[in-house]
């Protein structure tokens, strides 16, 4: 199995070149090799749980190789980058029939995961750098997929905010290389270690760590940096919507900032304090902002920060109990909000409008639809016994552990206001009295509903993984022990050739 | 010295891309801040009396500039490269939406 980790990039990287050379004459290939792809890579993820392992690519050794390294946290990511990604090239196949050119889709939809399992696996800074840095084009691009003044516009907001948090990342890369004179994560973290207490406080690692913060929290929409989130993952077409705000502000923002500053860095008060603070303000900021929205899509993704703020917040409790719930709640929140993107998505398939004044009474018309967009929004709005309640739960109960209780409370509220937003969408879209203009609406095509019934299911299984323990649910937990397991060190790891 | 002067041309370029109302302007600032890193990263790799990186017989390759900094430069000039062909082409095809680059009058989203 060991000796299968490049091909989480290799394959999706290689299919990313040869959909556009070979499907130009032949149309089936792109819906064919982009599920083939994905269905490939969801349950070769489902193999790295439990893995704890560095990989030498090439076997050129640390100084000059290239790493990729898979331990609990890179396992929770890759399952979920890829499992989602199943669920979108499975919804594209009739979904991108709305637009021209399917191959330039799946070609860089290919691309976006290539990256995405790249920066989860790669072992050093400059490779998850380059890594990000095709991730987000290849989301510009999608973003601007649909070329109408709107998409264009957002994915210019997109590409310039985007270009000036790689700038600050690269500096940050810069600054770190020159203290401590090495890429390699495991590396940096030593040196740092060996620098002691007044070493890692110096001035250049800690402008350094500041970069990072800012660079990386503008990729993950923390609060001071969203504005442009609300603009460009709405403007996307559906299943790319979903992609975004399920899985690449995870991937490339809060797994990265996880990883500097549990395993790199090395934690501190100050720091988790920040985080913890950040995490407030985007839940809050974020689920006011929503309430007020009619688009579907961009009232979800307003809900797509305040939600990443509960996940900010409890990996800054920095308690292990606040890091489980914050890694249980991104992995719940990537199902939930790619199913509530797919449902937005498939009411603009079949009625061309995402307007909550104008739709109404869907749940008669498209039954798959509302029921799985029912599942997904009692989710999110922390219904028991749903995912989505399990994961907010813990993350409340470890801010009372941790004696924040204005945490605690924002948590709670927030959650009522989610509770808000979506009865919001359930009422105007699909309990109102059906209208005129809704009356030809059919149901979506079966794999767009495969699809949706697919990711509602996994919300009510995921709920099950508290059933291993409540303070232990499985594969987090794994994930969990990575992040606390503090700075890495080269004596616990396993080298594989 | 080297240093400050490259934070002062990162600033510029943060400038520009901040405060300018034009796309192409916005553009140019962003490619300067990308120049400005990449020079950034070479003078980390630069030391004064540094040997040419190749290793060979009676050379102390301790004395040698660093050539990873290097690689990483080259690397980075590729990536930049993408990024500015991206927004380029954004540019352009905003210019053919609305007949200007004035992003005063691209106003459909906000909020």
């Amino acid at each position: 199995m060991q000796d299968l980790i490049p091909l989480f990039v290799l394959i999706p990287l290689g299919a990313a070149f040869f959909i556009p050379i070979v499907s130009l004459k032949l149309k089936w290939v792109p819906d064919v090799v982009g599920n083939a792809v994905m269905a490939v890579l969801a349950p070769m993820a489902l193999m790295t749980i439990g893995m704890q392992t560095v990989y030498d690519v090439g076997g050129l050794g640390r100084q000059m190789g290239i790493e990729l390294r898979v331990d609990g946290l890179t396992s929770l990511l890759l399952i979920t980058v890829n499992t989602i990604g199943l669920a979108m090239t499975m919804y594209s196949v009739n979904y991108m029939s709305r637009y021209t050119s399917k191959l330039r889709y799946y070609s860089l939809l290919m691309g976006l995961v290539a990256a995405l399992n790249g920066v989860v696996l790669s072992g050093d800074v400059f490779n998850l750098y380059i890594f990000m840095e095709i991730a987000a084009v290849c989301s510009y691009a999608l973003v601007a997929f649909g070329t109408d003044s709107d998409e264009l516009e957002a994915a210019f907001k997109y590409a310039v905010l985007g270009t000036v948090a790689s700038g600050f990342i690269l500096i940050g890369i810069a600054l770190t290389y020159g203290m401590v004179g090495s890429l390699n994560m495991t590396q940096i973290a030593e040196r740092i270690g060996s620098l002691g207490a007044a070493g890692a406080h110096s001035r250049p690692l800690q402008f350094a760590l500041v970069l990072f913060l800012c660079g990386f929290g503008l990729k993950a929409a923390l609060v001071p940096f969203h504005a442009w989130l609300p603009d460009a993952h709405p403007s996307a077409p559906a299943p790319v919507s979903a992609m975004l705000s399920g899985v690449v502000i995870k991937a490339i923002g809060i797994y990265v900032i996880a990883r500097i500053v549990f395993n790199i860095f090395g934690v501190s008060q100050e720091l988790l304090q920040i985080l913890r603070w950040m995490g407030i303000a985007s839940m809050i900021t974020g689920g006011l902002l929503a309430l007020g929205q009619w688009d579907m899509k961009r009232l979800f993704a307003y809900s797509s920060i305040s939600q990443v703020g509960y996940v900010v917040l409890g990996l800054g409790l920095g308690t292990p109990l606040g890091i489980i719930g914050g890694l249980f709640h991104l992995m719940n929140h990537s199902v939930i909000k790619s199913l509530l993107f797919l449902n937005a998505g498939a009411v603009e398939y079949a009625t061309d409008t995402r307007d909550l004044h104008r739709l109404g009474g869907l749940n008669q018309k498209m039954p798959v639809t509302a029921n799985t967009s029912m599942v997904a929004s009692l989710s999110i709005a922390g219904i028991p016994p749903l995912n989505g309640f399990w994961s907010k739960l813990i993350i409340v109960v470890a801010c009372i552990q941790g004696h924040n209780y204005f945490a605690a409370l924002a948590a709670v509220l927030m959650s009522l206001v989610t509770l808000a937003i979506v009865l919001k969408v359930q009422k105007y879209a699909f309990f109102d009295s059906a209208k005129q203009a809704m009356a030809a609406v059919v149901e979506v095509p079966l794999l767009m509903r495969c699809a949706m019934i697919m990711l509602a299911v996994l919300c009510v299984v995921m709920a099950l993984l508290v059933a291993s323990g409540f303070t232990s649910p499985f594969i987090v937990t794994d994930a969990a022990h990575a992040l606390l397991a503090g700075r890495f060190a080269s004596s616990t790891e396993i080298i594989m050739p | 010295m080297a240093y400050a002067l490259c934070f002062v041309l990162i600033a510029i370029g943060l400038y520009g891309a901040v405060i300018k109302k034009n796309l192409v302007k916005i553009v140019m600032g962003l490619a300067i801040m990308e120049y400005a890193i990449n020079l950034l990263l070479v003078l980390i790799g630069f030391r004064y009396g540094g040997l040419v990186p190749i290793a060979g017989k009676g050379v102390d390759i301790s004395k040698a500039v660093d050539p990873l900094m290097h690689s990483v430069v080259l690397t980075a000039i590729v990536i930049n490269l993408g990024m500015l062909l991206i927004l380029v082409a954004l540019a352009i095809r905003l210019y053919e939406r609305y007949g200007t680059f004035d992003i005063t009058e691209m106003r459909r989203l906000k909020g």
